[in-house]
């Protein structure tokens, strides 16, 4: 194999488990330093650096990072990020001094923000300290998007909300609230210097069976979702099927718990491990005894009499039809009663309000065209962003979609290429102290992850808005922060010190160091001291070395950043040094200074 | 050193043995060496040794003197019986464990200091016995524990770290084994793992005195620039002469041979040693021929490593002095002891 190229910022990056998978690259071991500190105010801010709303995201991101986390690679479970994540927004002190501010003098460019969901909110976010008039329409009554008008109270209370979004909007955003656009042309018409379009996917699916209109008592997810939310919606039967295996219907059988629902149950029509919904959402769901009925495949709402009763559903079982596709068998059928039906089987963007002939492409799906970099739709201007560029997804992408589309925006609206963007930069540190002392906590701690704690069974279902997750106690983050690698501490190399004594591969306790004759990748993978099979994950490979001409190679897989290798050499050849992403927002882009009418 | 201990971290798709164990529970305490200590690697090499014969630890006994290198047995197999005994007499107290305890491995570790300064008679009459064990020479040219002075395997014009010359000539002990009756001769370097843990896995298992001089520098006292004992001068003057592959009982020779010159030796318990000589002329039976063949590449300044000499057949001290099959601690107390009357009885022969 070629030497590695560490220059490449990707490569320590991705070292970085969980920022990697974060949408938003946060810096996930950096906050969970300054928690370990105490430092609750600073992890704060470094979170809403990237990922603009903490203390929502810290309560219902979809956490894409946990997943990904090296921790679950040692052992079964990885560090709760996202409980830690709460910690910071819990703990922080008052941090409204600390928060961008717009300058005393706009730049002169008008910007129009469509829909007030976390998109929007977060191009308006990096947008208002550069200057610009922001001007939000949003359809309903209330910020949020669906972060208010679905994700349920008793998972994210409504102050956590304003909070984050006052936050932005009191930076001098103009909030239009009850002001759905109706017409992409004429909003064209007031002469915006860029819009961006954060509406979502705002339609819920429907599901065309007998008997779908023959009833009031079948509801639509995200509608019924939003009714509840506003408070249009205080009841729901006794009886309840939802059908879906979704995030959706997770929310909206917990949700009908808290409405008077006492036979709540999930109808998925896939096997356990190919629901969409995340498996805490289904443990959460579990919890509070609603029953998730797998290989059910809904076929008749049964009326009688103008009434609903009932559903029948066909049972299957799931067969690889050969090419890879799952194919349904049914095995027999069955009838289970109901009073209501909710349906959460899933969104679709849906744009009524924009012309078909201003510009923009729709491609076959009628979805608009956007590319991929820099979220620009086909008509130079309009930006799009969230679940309404490329289906629907979560929070923490909608904030990455944000980001970028407020770079492209910044640089339109001064003229300059949107493909021409700052590059993704690295720094690096040695952390080393003194001898055998290190800036970080590189001790392995052996502790299991902690587990969140929720509210009684018994109270919790006793007001809509009683908030489960009570947050991590203070014993609680003190032994999860601990287990947090310190991934971006990296291992840094020096082939030209090194006098190959074998030092750092008999002390790694993973096993991740070896000192072999180069080879083809593959090869290379099998000869090491623990076979590297974890293909997705890097090898490291040095220069030839100074006194044998073979190579180190470092598998980067199970690496726990302990130091001791650092520790062990006699020549320093191996440091550990901390990597800090420089991530490119708007106002890190140089864009020149807008001329100004005089007076 | 270092200043946490390497933790221990049972991660997914960690290697086990027939014993169900990891090499971690082949491990022992934190070493207090200092980092990059060639010591340190040959623990780690014997640490896999044990853990891939799948030895039960608690089946060792592990022996040392004094020095950093009779430190090491500190630092592997933390649940096998251990002495350290006082400089230069490991052999001594290695022969009286042996003598009541037949049926344990035995492993010394002593220092170029321990075995060829102080200790060199005690090693001498080791070999002469045939005690079996096996016996490592953790050699670096130096006293490290005591900060650095010559030992006795320092070579003639070999510089200290303040410059002072070396000029008595060494004591190598690979040919001082061949002399005082070795029944296992082999030269190997902590910086060479390959070679040293077929080496180390046959010296466990031969029957008899399995003497490994390792060449292990001292990376404080001994690995600078005039040194012939520094990393660096190892490997550029290193010349391996016999490669030995080590091939537990009951499984098959796969590797392909392809240059002819292989000798396969069969010790006493099924496992076999494929010896591949490099140097094709080379005879592993031959002790005058080793002897000779030493002496002219030291005239070459090179470094001949490998198993340079081996003798299954020699009797060791337990088949010499007759003694009973079984460890003194099966044997009932009423046999072991017969009573002040017998003891009479047998004093009265010797009036
Ligand atoms: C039930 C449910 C639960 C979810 N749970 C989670 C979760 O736990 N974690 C997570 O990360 N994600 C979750 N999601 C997904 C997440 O809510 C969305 O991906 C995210 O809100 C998308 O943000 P957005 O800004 O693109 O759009 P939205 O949040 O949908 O905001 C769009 C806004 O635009 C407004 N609007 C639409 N059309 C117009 C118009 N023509 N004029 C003016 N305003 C308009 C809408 O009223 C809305 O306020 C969930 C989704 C649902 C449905
Ligand atoms: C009877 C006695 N004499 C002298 C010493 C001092 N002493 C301690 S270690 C040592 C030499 C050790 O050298 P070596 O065996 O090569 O071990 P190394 O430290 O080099 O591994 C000496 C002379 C001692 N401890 N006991
Ligand atoms: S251990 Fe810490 S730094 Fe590493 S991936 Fe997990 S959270 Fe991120
Ligand atoms: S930091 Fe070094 S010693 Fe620790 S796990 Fe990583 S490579 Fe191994
Ligand atoms: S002094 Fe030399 S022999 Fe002793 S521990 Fe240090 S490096 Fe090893
Ligand atoms: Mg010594």
């Amino acid at each position: 194999m070629k030497p590695t190229d560490t220059s490449n910022p990707d490569y320590f990056h991705k070292v970085v488990d969980c920022q990697w998978a974060c949408p938003a690259h946060t810096n996930v071991p950096e906050y969970i330093r300054l928690i370990a500190q105490g430092r609750n105010a600073d992890a704060y801010m470094l979170n809403r650096d990237s990922n603009v709303f903490p203390g929502i995201l810290g309560r219902v991101c979809d956490r894409p990072c946990e997943p990904a986390c090296r921790r679950g690679r040692i052992e079964d479970k990885p560090v709760a990020i996202c409980r830690l994540k709460r910690v910071a927004a819990d703990l922080s002190e008052d941090i409204r001094d600390r928060l961008p501010r717009a300058p005393a003098k706009a730049n002169g460019k008008k910007i129009a923000l469509i829909g007030a969901g976390c998109a929007s909110l977060t191009v308006a976010n990096d947008l208002l300290p550069l200057g610009y008039e922001v001007v939000i329409y949003e359809k309903l009554g209330e910020t949020g998007g669906l972060m208010r008008s679905n994700i349920p109270r008793f998972r994210l209370p409504p102050a956590v909300l304003d909070t984050e979004i006052n936050a932005i909007i009191d930076m001098g955003a103009e909030l239009r609230l009850n002001s759905p656009v109706e017409s992409m042309k004429s909003l064209l018409d007031e002469g915006y210097d860029a819009i961006f379009v954060g509406s979502g996917a705002p339609h819920g699916k429907n599901l065309e069976l007998p008997g779908r209109y023959d009833t009031d008592r079948i509801h639509i997810g995200i509608a019924w979702l939003e009714s509840v939310a506003f408070e249009h919606v205080d009841s729901i039967g006794e009886t309840v099927l939802i059908i879906g295996g979704g995030n959706t219907a997770m929310d909206c059988c917990r949700s009908s718990l808290r409405l008077g629902g006492k036979d709540v149950k999930v109808m998925a029509r896939k096997p356990r491990n190919l629901l969409k919904a995340s498996d805490w959402e289904l443990e959460d769901a579990e919890e509070e005894q609603v029953e998730i009925l797998l290989n059910h495949s809904p076929e008749e709402f049964v009326i009688d009499k103008g009434k609903l009763v009932g559903m029948k559903f066909a049972r299957v079982e799931w067969h690889d039809d050969g090419s890879g596709r799952l194919k349904a068998k049914t095995l027999d059928h069955i009838v289970l009663p109901c009073d209501d039906v909710i349906l959460a089987i899933g969104q679709e963007n849906a744009f009524p309000w924009i012309e078909r002939d201003i510009g923009l492409e729709f491609d076959q799906w009628d979805v608009p065209v956007v590319d991929e970099v820099t979220y620009q739709s086909a008509r130079p201007g309009i930006f799009f962003g969230g679940d309404s560029a490329f289906g629907p997804k979560n929070i923490i992408w909608a904030v990455e979609h944000g980001h970028q589309a407020a770079i492209s925006m910044h640089k339109y609206c001064h003229s300059q290429s949107m493909t021409d963007r700052l590059p993704y930069g690295v720094n690096l540190a040695s952390t080393k102290m003194s001898i055998h002392e290190w800036s970080y906590s590189n001790d392995f701690d052996p502790a299991e992850r902690r587990l969140m704690p929720h509210v009684s069974l018994q109270e919790r279902f006793k007001k809509l808005d009683i908030e489960v997750e009570l947050g991590f106690t203070f014993d609680q983050t003190v032994t999860e922060v601990e287990r947090c690698l310190n991934c971006d501490i990296q291992t840094v190399f020096s082939t030209k010190l090194c006098i190959e004594c074998d030092a750092c591969i008999d002390i790694c306790p993973v096993d991740c160091l070896t000192i072999t004759h180069n080879g083809e990748e593959v090869d290379l993978r099998g000869r090491l001291r623990a076979p590297a099979e974890n293909l997705e994950q890097d090898l490291y490979v040095s220069e030839g070395l100074p006194q044998t001409g073979r190579v180190m190679v470092k598998d980067e897989n199970l690496c726990v950043h302990c130091g001791l290798c650092a520790e062990r050499c006699p020549t320093a050849a191996w440091d550990m040094q901390k990597s800090d992403l420089v991530i490119p927002y708007a106002s890190d882009e140089p864009v020149c200074p807008t001329k100004r009418k005089a007076g | 050193m270092s200043f946490i201990r390497k933790p221990n971290i049972a991660y997914k798709g960690q290697r086990t043995n027939a014993l169900g164990l990891s090499m971690r529970d082949y491990e022992g305490g934190m070493s207090t060496l200092c980092a990059g200590c060639g010591h340190d690697s040959i623990t780690s090499a014997l640490v896999q040794a044990f853990f891939e014969l799948d030895i039960e630890p608690h089946r060792v006994a592990k022996l040392s003197g004094i020095g950093c290198s009779s430190k090491t047995p500190a630092y592997f197999l933390s649940t096998a019986h251990g002495i350290n005994t006082v400089h230069g007499r490991m052999p001594a107290v290695a022969t009286g464990a042996n003598a009541a305890a037949r049926d344990l491995y035995y492993i010394g570790v002593s220092g170029d200091g321990d075995s060829l300064s102080i200790g060199l008679g005690q090693f001498a009459h080791a070999m002469r016995r045939n005690l079996h064990m096996l016996y490592l020479i953790e050699n670096n040219g130096v006293y490290g524990l005591t900060k650095g002075q010559f030992s006795a395997s320092a070579d003639l014009g070999t510089k200290a770290k303040k410059g002072e010359v070396n000029e008595q000539p060494p004591i190598d002990p690979v040919k001082a084994a061949l002399a005082f009756g070795g029944s296992f001769v082999a030269r190997a370097f902590s910086g060479d793992k390959d070679q040293l843990l077929p080496l180390l896995k046959a010296g466990l298992k031969h029957k008899g005195f399995a003497m490994i001089d390792v060449l292990s520098p001292c990376v404080t006292f001994n690995d600078h620039e005039d040194s012939t004992k520094s990393y660096a001068h190892t490997r550029q003057f290193y010349h391996p002469a016999v490669h030995t592959d080590f091939i537990p009982p009951a499984e098959a020779i796969t590797i392909n041979y392809a240059e002819g010159d292989v000798v396969t030796v069969e010790l006493h318990d099924g496992s076999k040693l494929v010896l591949c000589k490099v140097q094709p002329s080379y005879d592993p039976h031959d002790r005058a021929a080793a002897l000779s063949y030493l002496e002219k590449s030291e005239a070459k300044g090179e470094i001949v490593t490998g198993l340079l000499y081996i003798d299954e057949n020699r009797s060791t001290m337990h088949a010499v002095n007759n003694s009973a099959v079984k460890p003194l601690r099966e044997i009932p107390y009423e046999d072991l002891n017969p009573g002040a009357a017998k003891l009479v009885e047998l004093q009265s022969r010797y009036r």
